[in-house]
């Protein structure tokens, strides 16, 4: 059984990463790519023995879809395996955007350390570094001020708006509505318009940092965003006669890329799939952080577990962020933007003119870094896709010993077996949309 | 299970109280973050235990590389071992988080697989395996997630440089030397 594959994958000492013929699957393997993996407490266990190999290999055929794929997203490169246009089974193949971030992170400062994050999930650049300066600040024991805690949920709920408008984009385009992928990016342009008057940039912004946020809100901010409120608000409904009501874009995702609550949780899904089966966990409710619980807001679920759910969610928490940052405008108070803390921040530009010793400790800051106290934190919160986690562990210098990012795209794909199992290869293009992965974080 | 007796007979009668236990492990609260410390024969038995305490969702894996860091705070009676797994369970219906970190000694770096309790493991384990070289026993695909197939080593090990390969990708049918550094 040497002819199928390529020559480099017998040559490698750790096997294959790509989907194989039946023939040369391990059993349980197999039954994991079947997507039938699952041991559930109150069923029947599954044993490798159970897996029928009924389909005889002449009448299958194993096709890749991606790396170059346009609706994978990037380059996710998912192998199928085809009956017809049935699929059997399927097997995500990831790593082509590897770039070694968590190693990369271990060499940077605490105060370097969001512009690493940040390149991950490229499309909510602000939770990658919410969620790391939660968890140095979690070690450093300070408690930034309010005004930065609100700045930092006014904009990362802007940024869940404009994570959603995008996969509003994609979505429509991976099933045909190709006027909605213009529209989509039109809204998201004007989110990302106010992230370059706020943070100078449209995406990486390296804006939250440990110990606050990088720069306080331009004046008119407040304006700006009741704009932007008031203007996405309507554009929203039209996205409904676009999409939610019409025929051809429910026939194609009403049903299609059915996750059952016990297959979502036992994969680690979280976020609108794990919504959509109906089980209504959110962090931002469930385990509140920052000010939430002070806000009001509802988490969407869904009931069916489909495609057409996980688009419908995000829909509606689009509608909910913009509740949510009209309540932030509300109650933003004034005072620092980050900690006056002299250890973590720097002195003003004005203190260094007249100074030496702040000059000294400026300097010292930007080059060594500030000191963290040994220890070893964990840091989830609700990003557009589900939980982002920022597992660190400091050995009291001045650079993380080890950073660890818990994308949720990369624990979602092992959602797709499960959902592409028995569907038609067109319906794959729905599914993979669905998900709505960003490469950048399941490579990191 | 055998460590509840020694502490008993080593320590004195007016010793600090018992430290405490979950399962048979020590528990300790890090940064107001309950931390369970079980030894890697007892990990398995541990993890089964926490899915029947109502944690359903494997959030997260990763594993450590203490090379450098051998003198990090632990429970007295763990032993500093140079890898740690560190897995975080998280309960929606109690909505608690619990984190568990298992030390695998160099010599002999494998941890049973979590995959038949969460297999949303599967994912997570792979690349703890391909970042750091913990093999994950009877996992049913481990082979490297991130990096190429035939990648020699474990590149976030601290004694793998950055910028230690110059050339990223072999031509095909280039014999692979194998295994980690």
């Amino acid at each position: 059984m040497t002819q199928s594959w390529t020559p480099m994958e017998t040559d490698t000492s750790e096997g294959g990463q790509e989907l194989r013929p039946r023939s040369d699957t391990d059993p349980l393997e197999l039954l994991r790519e079947q997507g039938a993996i699952l041991r559930l407490p109150e069923g029947p266990a599954l044993t490798p023995d159970d897996v029928a190999i009924e389909v005889t290999e002449d009448e299958t055929m194993i096709i890749n879809m991606g790396p170059q794929h346009p609706s994978t997203h990037g380059v996710l490169r998912v192998m199928l395996e085809l009956e017809g246009e049935t699929v059997l089974r399927s097997k995500p193949v990831i790593g082509y955007l590897h770039t070694g971030m968590e190693k990369i992170g271990e060499d940077l400062t605490y105060l370097q350390g969001p512009t690493n994050v940040t390149r991950m999930d490229y499309l909510s650049p602000l939770f990658t570094e919410c969620v790391f300066s939660l968890a140095v600040e979690k070690l450093l024991e300070i408690e930034v001020p309010a005004r930065a805690t609100w700045i930092r949920m006014l904009m990362c709920e802007l940024n869940r708006m404009s994570s959603h408008l995008l996969f509003m984009a994609t979505n429509g385009m991976d099933l045909g509505a190709v006027s909605m992928m213009i529209y989509g990016w039109r809204e998201r342009e004007m989110v990302l318009a106010f992230f370059e008057k706020v943070t100078g940039l449209r995406m990486n912004h390296a804006y939250i940092r440990p110990g606050g946020v990088a720069a306080d809100l331009p004046p008119g901010w407040r304006d700006d965003v009741l704009e932007l409120c008031d203007l996405i608000g309507p554009r929203l409904d039209e996205y409904d006669e676009l999409l939610t009501g019409q025929p051809i874009f429910r026939q194609r995702t009403e049903g299609v890329g059915v996750i059952t609550p016990e297959q979502a949780i036992a994969l680690g899904a979280t976020g609108p799939i794990l919504r959509s089966t109906g089980t209504a966990w959110d962090l931002r409710k469930d385990l509140p952080y920052q000010y939430y619980e002070q806000l009001d807001f509802d988490v969407i679920i869904g009931q069916y577990g489909d495609a057409f759910d996980r688009y419908a969610i995000r829909l509606n928490e689009i509608r909910e962020s913009i509740k949510l940052v009209r309540q932030i405008v509300e109650v933003m108070p004034a005072g620092d933007y980050k900690v006056q803390d002299k250890k973590v921040t720097p002195p003003p530009r004005a203190r260094i003119d007249e100074s030496m010793e702040a000059l000294i400790h400026h300097f010292k800051i930007f080059t060594e870094g500030f000191r963290v106290p040994e220890g070893e934190v964990y840091v989830g919160i609700e990003s557009p896709r589900g939980e982002v986690g920022c597992y660190l562990v400091s050995d009291g210098s001045a650079k993380p010993y080890r950073m660890h990012i818990r994308g949720p795209s990369f624990v979602n794909l092992q959602t797709l077996p499960v959902m592409l199992r028995g569907g038609l290869v067109a319906d794959a293009v729905a599914i993979i949309s669905s998900v709505d992965p960003v490469m950048g974080e399941v490579d990191r | 299970m055998s460590d509840v007796e020694t502490t008993d007979e080593t320590t004195a009668p007016e010793a600090p109280p018992e430290p405490a236990r979950v399962h048979g492990a020590l528990v300790e609260e890090r940064n107001g973050q309950t931390v369970v410390f079980p030894e890697r024969s007892a990990y398995l038995d541990v993890m089964k235990a926490l899915k029947d305490d109502g944690y359903e969702m494997c959030v997260d894996l990763c594993g450590v590389d203490h090379l450098q860091n051998p003198d990090r705070s632990l429970p007295d009676g763990i032993v500093r071992e140079r890898f740690e797994v560190v897995v975080n369970l998280l309960s929606l219906s109690q909505k608690r988080r619990i984190r568990v970190r298992v030390q695998v000694p160099e010599s002999d770096p494998t941890v049973p697989t979590l995959f038949r309790l969460w297999p949303g493991s599967e994912a997570m384990e792979r690349e703890a395996w391909d970042m750091l070289g913990i093999a994950f026993v009877d996992h049913p695909d481990l082979s490297r997630i991130l990096m190429p197939e035939d990648w020699e080593g474990h590149p976030l090990r601290k004694d793998f440089a950055q910028g230690r390969v110059p050339v990223q990708f072999k031509a095909p049918n280039q014999p692979s030397t194998g295994g980690a550094r």
